[in-house]
């Protein structure tokens, strides 16, 4: 069955008179356990799908199911309650909170969850392990490379155990050798069931998902399911020749 | 949400930027130390002169003779001795709001003991006098009724004349002085008073029983009373009426018709200390109102900075919608920090405003007093300057949308 199960979904914007079509009626299936790319130039409506799929937006028409159930219609509360409990979000810049430590980051989506301290500590330090982030808790933002940063951010996104971890362009701040390092951490989301989806405008990231959706003027030009690239030997090669640079 | 929780988030979030928060707060605590020693001093004043007027007794009406009506010029009250010692008898007896009434002749006289002489006014009166004006012995018992109806030579002084005649912290009781001519017997010293709020002394006085002061120092007990009447209501309620109960029976008793005035006066000294009471009040409202202005400016500070950081945090705010807070979460807690701050700022301005007011007393000699209720009043009120002036900042906060919020920069 599909977690997520979109049926002629559109959004019009109104910018002053002007009405935008960001979507003219978008249909998709994903799966539960699937790897898709999301593709796109800018203006696409490819981020426009995504803040649908992450239930921060709402359609102006068409119905969206996520994990079974109808959402296209809740309010703000049902909706954040949604993205609380269903959804984990990854960002472009990383959106972690300041001058606030790894684990206190991580254990935000669990805060407004209700749960108590002493189980939020458990799990938010099991998410930052599993990110390979031991020994780091209480390292604030500014004292964390980028790649650590998003590591704590996708941390963050896991903690809740999620069914689905929507990220955007979370590898447009990093560089190749840490951008595939979240690469394999993604793939290994997925061979763990978890669903993702990624936007991207870069196709060498989209070749380690399991499906590419390819997004034109509100329309979905095409949607191919692919072998992915293992990302974990292409992350040994980068690291090899990176020591070798390295090392004269 | 946890409660506890959003006030460890907003107190985080105050922390990171300690400085602000400070200069945020700084408008509640100048306005709450002001309201605080405002009314401390405004207090210590009111206790000040309410003091000053239970001195001169309680529920004390004075009864002055008389002014005449003669060829259309009035002479002034007392210019003629109207009262006569059948109307004290008749006020003592006849009036149920009239708890006590004593009768003062007054003189000057010149006070000799064997070693000095002091010149002093003397007061020639009945025992309840002591008891109408509040006023203790501290040593011997004073003259008694008995006294009175035998005109007995015996004296009370005052704390200021024994020390003129026989030095300080002697008791001269038993002893005798000479007032005038006559040889009196010390029967007691009234406790020392101090100074009334006119700076007179209360205890550079001699009190004897008004008959001996009438056959010694008048020269003849008359029909008429010339000096005042001290009377003591029988409760403050019953002042009032205690006076107009005197008047009835003092223009019935000089058979008064309608239209013609009045031939002694009564004056109220709880209306007159009720007026000095309004003086000082109106002052410390006035101060206090001053007070709250700034503790006013102080929440819109704080309304403004909180409108600030709502800004510079949409982010932030975007983040948190994100990952599942609710609009109700955000608000609540931007709520809480303008409440910490306010609170906070609160009882800061509580300490400073005592630290104030305790200073100004000791450097000035002022009476203060200051008042749990105001603190608990003020702390609350900023705290409900808190609440108000926060509510629009946080629920702007709530309102965000959360896409604009995360793609803002």
């Amino acid at each position: 069955m599909a977690i997520i199960d979109i049926t002629d979904v559109a959004k019009t914007y109104h910018a002053g008179d002007v009405e935008v079509h960001a979507l003219r009626g978008v249909s998709v299936a994903i799966d539960e356990g699937e790897f898709v790319a999301i593709m796109g130039a800018s203006g696409s409506g490819k981020s426009t799908l995504m803040n649908i799929i992450g239930c921060l937006d709402r359609p102006t028409a068409g119905v969206y199911r996520l994990a079974g159930r109808e959402v296209s219609g809740l309010n703000r509360d049902d909706l954040a309650d949604v993205r609380n409990h269903v959804l984990g979000f990854v960002f472009q810049n990383f959106n972690l909170l300041s001058r606030t430590s790894a684990l206190e980051n991580v254990e935000l989506p669990l805060i407004y969850r209700g749960i108590s301290g002493k189980e939020r500590h458990r799990r938010a330090s099991a998410a930052l392990e599993r990110v390979g982030l031991t020994g780091r808790f209480d390292h604030t933002p500014n004292q964390l490379s980028g790649g650590q940063q998003q590591r704590v951010a996708i941390a963050r996104a896991l903690v809740g155990e999620p069914k689905v971890v929507l990220a955007d362009e979370p590898t447009g701040n990093l560089d190749s050798v840490t951008s595939i390092e979240v690469m394999v951490l993604f793939q290994e989301l997925q061979r763990a069931g978890i669903t993702v989806a990624l936007v991207t405008h870069e196709p060498d990231i989209a070749e380690f998902a399991s499906r590419v959706i390819l997004v034109r003027d509100g329309l979905i030009r095409s949607d191919e399911r692919q072998a992915p690239r293992d990302a974990r030997p292409v992350l040994a090669e980068l690291q090899a020749t990176k020591e070798a640079e390295g090392t004269p | 949400m946890n409660p506890f929780v959003t006030l460890r988030i907003a107190l985080r979030a105050l922390l990171r930027n300690t400085l602000r928060s400070f200069l945020t707060t700084l408008g509640i605590i100048i306005g709450v130390a002001a309201v605080i020693a405002m009314m401390a001093i405004g207090a210590g004043a009111r206790a000040q002169v309410q003091a000053a007027f239970a001195a001169m007794g309680t529920n004390l009406l004075i009864l002055l003779p008389g002014s005449t009506t003669a060829g259309g010029s009035h002479g002034g009250f007392g210019s003629l001795p109207t009262l006569t010692w059948d109307d004290l008898t008749a006020i003592r007896a006849e009036l149920p709001s009239v708890k006590a009434a004593a009768p003062t002749l007054r003189s000057s006289q010149s006070l000799i003991s064997d070693e000095n002489n002091w010149t002093t006014s003397v007061t020639g009166t009945s025992p309840e006098y002591f008891q109408i004006r509040n006023w203790p012995f501290e040593n011997g018992i004073g003259f008694s009724q008995g006294d009175v109806v035998a005109g007995a030579k015996v004296v009370v002084l005052g704390r200021t004349v024994v020390e003129r005649l026989f030095g300080q912290r002697v008791d001269p009781v038993g002893q005798s002085i000479r007032i005038g001519n006559t040889p009196f017997s010390i029967v007691g010293v009234a406790a020392a008073k101090g100074q009334s709020s006119t700076g007179q002394d209360y205890d550079d006085a001699a009190f004897i029983p008004y008959t001996t002061f009438a056959r010694r120092i008048q020269g003849g007990l008359s029909k008429y009373l010339s000096g005042t009447v001290f009377i003591q209501a029988v409760s403050t309620e019953q002042t009032s009426r205690a006076l107009a109960d005197i008047t009835r029976l003092l223009r019935d008793r000089h058979k008064l018709v309608d239209g013609q005035d009045d031939d002694f006066s009564i004056r109220n000294l709880n209306e007159v200390a009720g007026a000095q009471q309004q003086g000082t009040d109106t002052i410390t409202t006035l101060l206090a109102s001053v007070a709250a202005v700034s503790l006013l400016v102080g929440g819109i500070g704080i309304m403004n900075i909180m409108l600030v950081s709502v800004t510079e945090r949409t982010r932030e705010i975007g983040v948190r919608m994100a990952i599942g807070a609710k609009p109700r979460s955000i608000m609540l807690q931007f709520l809480i920090e303008a409440l910490v701050l306010s609170v906070v700022g609160g009882i800061i301005g509580v300490v400073l405003g005592v630290g104030i007011a305790t200073w100004l007393a000791s450097k000035f000699q002022w009476p203060i007093q200051i008042q749990v209720d105001v603190i608990t009043l003020s702390v609350g009120f900023s705290g409900l300057v808190g609440i108000v002036f926060g509510l629009f900042p946080a629920r702007k906060a709530s309102k965000l949308d959360p896409i604009d919020a995360l793609r803002y920069e």
